[in-house]
C-alpha cells in the first residue's frame, strides 16, 4: 500500500511516515506542499495508486485545505484524506470536513491516535 | 509560581524521550505542553529547571524518574470507540434487534459498568443518538458506573483534552457532539444528560437495578481472579433480562466461567446473549 505524506516539516514527514509504515503501508510518497502533492497524485498510476493522504494544514505554496479541495475537484473522490494539524478550533475542524477531508488529527498526537484514525477509515492495522 | 526554565536542548531531549517511549509526537512549538505537564513535577522532585531534570535523567539509575516523566505526559489509556468492532456490532446488529424485541414498551435499559473518565458511556450515547432512538419516542435509561468518585466527576463534566478526543473519535462526531471550551472539548449538555453516572464497586453489593437489555462490562474481568470473574458473571446473568446482551473486552469471554450466556458473533466482533 502507498501513502502520501504532505508536510513542509521534514521531521513531521519522517515521524508520520514511521507510524504509517508500522501500520501496513510499504511505500511512502512525500511532498512539501499541496501543489507538489497534487503532482505526486496525478503521477500515481492506476496499478500503483496512492491509497491514503496525510496532510498538514499550514504549508507554503498550497496549504492543506486547498489541496483537499483541488484533489476532490480533480476526481480523487475516494482517496481517504487525514488532516494532521496544530489547528484545534471547531471552525477549522468543520472547514476541513466540509472541504472533503475524511478525518482530522490534532497535533500533538500519539502513534495510537493515528492508528485509531486508520482503523476508522477501514484500514486493517496490526494490533 | 515562577515558570521553570529550560534550554532548547533540554526540551529536545524530553521530546525524544517521550516519543521513543510512548510514541507521543511533540513538536518544538508544543513546549507549553511539556511545561504544563512536567512543571509541577519539577517542584515535587526539587529540581530548579528542565535542564536539571534532563541531567538527572542522564545520570545512573534514572529508571523510576523516567517512568514518572512518561506518566505525567501520557494520559490514562482509554479511548472513544475502543476496539471499534464491538460498537459497530452494537449499532448495526444489536440495536435493530432491540428495536424489534422491545417495540411494545419502547423502553431500553443500558448499563455501562466501567465508565472510567467517560469515553465508553459517551461512545454508547453517541450511537444511541445516531440511531435516532429518542427522536422515535424511545425512553433510554442509561446508567454508567465506576468505583472512583474522582473519575465519575470527570465523566459527568464531559471535558476531554485534545489528546483524548484524538483517540478513536470519528471527527463527524466531534463536530456534532462537542463544544470547544478553552483548550478542551466538552460533550454537549443534552448528551451528558442522557447518562446517569453513579458510584458502584463491583466487588461489593450491587444496588437494585432495572432489568438490563444491554450491559457493557468491558476490560473489567481481566482485573479479577477466576472465582471473582464467576461471581460477577453470575450477578450479571441475574441483572440482564433473558435474551439481553453483554459486551465484554476483546480479550475477555464467558467461556468456562458461566453457562448463562451464548456467544453472538458478527464479523470480528463478539457479544454474549443471556440464555432464555
Amino acid at each position: 500500500m502507498r501513502a502520501l505524506i504532505v508536510d513542509d516539516s521534514k521531521t513531521m514527514r519522517r515521524i508520520v511516515g514511521k507510524v504509517v509504515k508500522e501500520n501496513g503501508f510499504e511505500i511512502i510518497v512525500e511532498a512539501e506542499n499541496g501543489e507538489e502533492a497534487m503532482t505526486r497524485l496525478r503521477d500515481s498510476s492506476a496499478d500503483a495508486p496512492v491509497q491514503l493522504a496525510l496532510v498538514d494544514w499550514n504549508m507554503p505554496v498550497m496549504d492543506g485545505l486547498t489541496f483537499v479541495k483541488v484533489a476532490r475537484a480533480e476526481g480523487f473522490a475516494e482517496l481517504p484524506i487525514i488532516m494532521i494539524t496544530t489547528e484545534g478550533s471547531m471552525e477549522y475542524v468543520t472547514r476541513a470536513i466540509e472541504a472533503g477531508a475524511n478525518e482530522y488529527l490534532m497535533k500533538p498526537f500519539t502513534k495510537e491516535s493515528l492508528r485509531d484514525k486508520l482503523v476508522l477509515l477501514g484500514f486493517e492495522t496490526p494490533i | 509560581m515562577i515558570a521553570a526554565t529550560g534550554s532548547e536542548q533540554a526540551f529536545a531531549f524530553l521530546r525524544k524521550l517521550i516519543y521513543d517511549n510512548s510514541a507521543i509526537v511533540l513538536e518544538a512549538d508544543k513546549r507549553y505542553l511539556l511545561e504544563a505537564r512536567l512543571g509541577p513535577m519539577l517542584t515535587r522532585e526539587h529540581l530548579g529547571s528542565f535542564d536539571e531534570l534532563v541531567a538527572r535523567l542522564n545520570s545512573g539509575n534514572s529508571g523510576p524518574l523516567r517512568q514518572r516523566v512518561l506518566e505525567a505526559v501520557t494520559t490514562h489509556e482509554t479511548s472513544f470507540f475502543r476496539d471499534l468492532h464491538p460498537f459497530d456490532m452494537f449499532r448495526k446488529t444489536i440495536v435493530p434487534r432491540l428495536l424489534n424485541e422491545r417495540s411494545a414498551t419502547k423502553r431500553l435499559n443500558i448499563w455501562c459498568g466501567a465508565s472510567s473518565t467517560g469515553q465508553e458511556p459517551y461512545t454508547i450515547a453517541f450511537i444511541i443518538r445516531e440511531c435516532g432512538l429518542q427522536l422515535a419516542g424511545w425512553t433510554i435509561d442509561f446508567i454508567a458506573t465506576d468505583l472512583s468518585e474522582e473519575v465519575l466527576n470527570r465523566a459527568r463534566n464531559g471535558l476531554f483534552s485534545q489528546l483524548e478526543v484524538n483517540r478513536g473519535l470519528p471527527v463527524p462526531m466531534l463536530i456534532k457532539y462537542f463544544d470547544k471550551v478553552g483548550l478542551e472539548f466538552q460533550v454537549k449538555a443534552d448528551v451528558r444528560k442522557m447518562v446517569a453516572f453513579r458510584k458502584l464497586n463491583l466487588m461489593e453489593a450491587w444496588p437494585a437495578m432495572p432489568e438490563m437489555d444491554v450491559v457493557f462490562m468491558r476490560n473489567v474481568l481481566i482485573y479479577f481472579d477466576v472465582p471473582m470473574k464467576k461471581r460477577i458473571l453470575d450477578r450479571l446473568a441475574r441483572t440482564i433480562r433473558p435474551g439481553g446482551y453483554l459486551f465484554l473486552g476483546t480479550v475477555e469471554s464467558t467461556h468456562n466461567l458461566s453457562n448463562s450466556f451464548q456467544t453472538v458473533q458478527v464479523g470480528n466482533a463478539t457479544c454474549y446473549q443471556r440464555t432464555t
